[in-house]
């Protein structure tokens, strides 16, 4: 039988897990005494990220990306744009409390992000404080030392000060505060540039695991494109608050179409002396402008080789040009 | 003769919980035009060995008056402030991370560079002024009399950090330390510093000693490298030698821990465990808590540094363990390491 299931927005299981679309986000900055002047962070980006899958989002600092990963959780009010959970619009703040119940966020820095007051058991009991997730005292212990279980953690370190831990050990605590809220998506903000080449090893490599355990969705932040290329299916690439490629991960690292993203994928250094010495690094010229005093058209005419007039004049719009690769550029034939 | 020889560097930190060995009896030389890498995790004393050459370490730390760091012949350690002076800056440079923190944010650029030239040669003003111009043309700064007359917060950390290198160049050093160069800042903007200090190695001909945690940077730059882990060196070759021919525990397990297209859709194999506290050094081989393959000798006592071949120096009991089975190995000194001080059972 074919019977249509008529949609609700309660019942959308056809949705992807998150979207976003044209999400905005300005920032008023003081110029002077009675003037100010909005700061385009994040200006006009649209995704999805599904099931079980991690969206990769590289770019340089100031491109906007930490400011889409807290756009997208409500940790800024967007300025336009629209967020939706399997299908849900999120609009109200008992939309946003909801939300929070599946949706978190690790943190970069392990150690201003945990609080240097509270015990470990405390930093990651407080989700379950606020989202009334347990019965008893007793429920709430035994939820706190699973969670730490999960993360490689002792449970004697649960009665510990962060202080009190090294680099690595922080960010599986600040993990176990991410897991607690059972959440089926989480914003990793460079969750690992702030540690050791043997220990980011170690923590990625949970986030490996714990997606195929719980089958959680990342949207993975990181500008170290080595890391993001290994943990995820499709990669974004962020150029002063707007996204100018999106593709499959292996796709984009090797067949990168848009310049800014063929120019950053050129310029990471290989661990490999011999691919190294002999890599073409496509060299820019120049810096990143001031997100205040962005280029009109397209962000990175300033720094492309291949600009044009009409990339000043005009946005380049982001479409597909193969199936699940889009890109923002009026000059794809020249560039490649 | 090595333009530097640094033989058995011992640098501590007294503080109030003990001593730090910070950097643990090292010995490395550097010879003209080569540039090294110094490799190794926060803690593992790579900047405190930088620092030491330079003698710019806090209060508290003290270099083993039996170490001996020998610049073109001259012994530094114990060679008192005034000579040092004459070292920094005019013969051995250091650029540090932070561009921001290294420039003096209350002169322009111009002062601070000219005044690190008329301290160093024999220059008057105009004469200075001209240097400082052709050294900010030289690291492809634009328009560079605006730029002189510009405080650090007007650049970008990229346009910071060549200023830095351009002030550290601007005596003819013969020897540049870079401290991180690279690692507060941008992809993009890293790959045009590498490219910056590249050729102006080729052209000025000075030896770098590249300090850093990127394995990548040390890949695209370095002739030689040094592996440090908790203050020794694990291991030290030429770069092809160190990649692609590791005999050490720590260097395998940090190559094998970095993404690469061969780990894609595969787990990483992580180094187990967290850097060891340096006030509770063990005995033996620092590494030997977090090593897969470790055996008993390792846990007592430190493996002795031998040679794999004539570019390639470990310090891993398995080389040893295996190089005496086969007698592959030889000392430094070039002796039989089968003869004599072979205690390890």
């Amino acid at each position: 039988m074919n019977d249509e299931i008529i949609k609700t927005p309660q019942d959308n299981s056809e949705a992807p897990l998150v979207e976003v679309k044209n999400l905005k986000q300005y920032f008023n900055i003081n110029t002077g005494l009675f003037k100010s002047k909005p700061l385009k962070a994040v200006d006009g980006i649209s995704f999805t990220i599904g099931e079980g899958e991690t969206l990769g989002l590289v770019g340089e600092s100031g491109c906007g990306k930490t400011t889409v990963g807290r756009t997208l959780l409500h940790l800024y009010k967007p300025t336009a744009g629209e967020v939706y959970y399997r299908g849900n619009k999120i609009v109200t703040p008992h939309d946003i409390k909801e939300f929070r119940k599946h949706a978190t966020m690790v943190f970069q820095d392990p150690y201003s992000s945990l609080n240097p007051r509270m015990t470990v058991a405390d930093i990651i009991g407080e989700p379950l404080d606020i989202h009334n997730m347990y019965e008893s005292k007793a429920e709430r212990q035994e939820k706190i030392l699973e969670l730490m279980d999960h993360v490689g953690l002792n449970s004697e370190h649960a009665s510990r000060y962060a202080h009190e831990f090294s680099g690595g050990q922080r960010q599986r605590i600040g993990i176990a505060r991410a897991l607690a809220i059972n959440p089926d998506f989480i914003v990793c903000d460079e969750p690992v540039s702030a540690l050791d080449v043997s220990i980011q090893a170690q923590i990625i490599n949970m986030f490996d695991e714990l997606q195929e355990k719980i089958g959680l969705s990342y949207l993975f932040i990181a500008h170290d494109l080595l890391v993001v290329r290994h943990i995820s299916n499709r990669i974004a690439v962020m150029y002063l608050g707007k996204m100018v490629e999106l593709a499959d991960a292996t796709e984009i690292y090797d067949h990168p179409l848009h310049p800014y993203s063929r120019a950053l994928i050129s310029a990471v250094p290989v661990p490999d002396p011999n691919i190294a010495k002999a890599n073409q690094r496509i060299a820019l010229g120049g810096d990143i402008p001031s997100p205040l005093n962005a280029p009109s058209g397209c962000p990175f005419r300033t720094r492309c080789p291949y600009a044009t007039e009409q990339c000043a004049a005009e946005m380049p719009e982001f479409k597909e040009v193969y199936k699940g690769h889009f890109v923002a550029c009026h000059n794809l034939d020249k560039v490649n | 003769m090595a333009l530097l020889e640094v033989n058995n560097l011992r640098t501590s930190f007294f503080t109030d919980a003990g001593e730090v060995k910070a950097v643990n009896g090292i010995s490395f030389s550097l010879d003209h035009g080569k540039v090294l890498g110094i490799v190794g995790e926060s803690g593992s004393g790579k900047s405190v060995t930088a620092y030491s050459i330079l003698q710019i370490l806090a209060s508290t730390a003290k270099i083993n008056p039996e170490s001996s760091i020998k610049f073109d012949g001259q012994e530094l350690v114990g060679s008192g402030e005034k000579v040092m002076r004459k070292i920094r800056g005019n013969k051995i440079s250091i650029i540090f991370q932070d561009p921001m923190t290294s420039l003096n944010p209350t002169y322009t650029i111009g002062h601070q560079l000219m005044e690190a030239i008329m301290l160093h040669t024999p220059r008057n003003k105009q004469q200075a002024r001209e240097r400082a111009l052709e050294m900010l043309r030289l690291v492809n700064i634009n328009e560079p009399e605006k730029r002189m007359k510009q405080y650090p917060f007007e650049f970008s950390g990229g346009m910071r950090q060549r200023i830095v290198i351009a002030m550290a160049l601007a005596c003819e050093p013969d020897i540049l330390i870079a401290d991180e160069p690279t690692t507060a800042l941008d992809v993009t903007i890293q790959a045009q510093i590498l490219e910056l200090m590249n050729s102006l190695q080729k052209e000025l001909g000075m030896a770098i000693i590249m300090i850093t945690h990127d394995l990548g940077v040390v890949a695209q730059m370095c002739d030689e490298v040094i592996v440090m882990y908790a203050g020794s060196i694990c291991e030290q070759g030429t770069a092809e030698e160190i990649f692609y021919n590791p005999k050490h525990e720590y260097t395998k397990g940090l190559m094998r821990s970095i993404p690469t297209t061969s780990t894609l859709g595969t787990k990483l194999q992580p180094i187990t465990g967290t850097p060891i506290d340096l006030l509770n050094m063990p005995e033996g081989c620092p590494f030997a808590p977090r090593c897969d393959a470790a055996m008993k000798a390792c846990i007592y006592k430190h493996p002795e540094n031998v040679l794999i071949n004539n570019d390639h120096a470990a310090s891993c009991w398995m080389n040893i363990k295996e190089g005496i089975e086969d007698g592959s190995i030889t000392r430094l000194d070039g002796t039989d390491i089968a003869e004599g001080g072979n205690d390890n059972e």
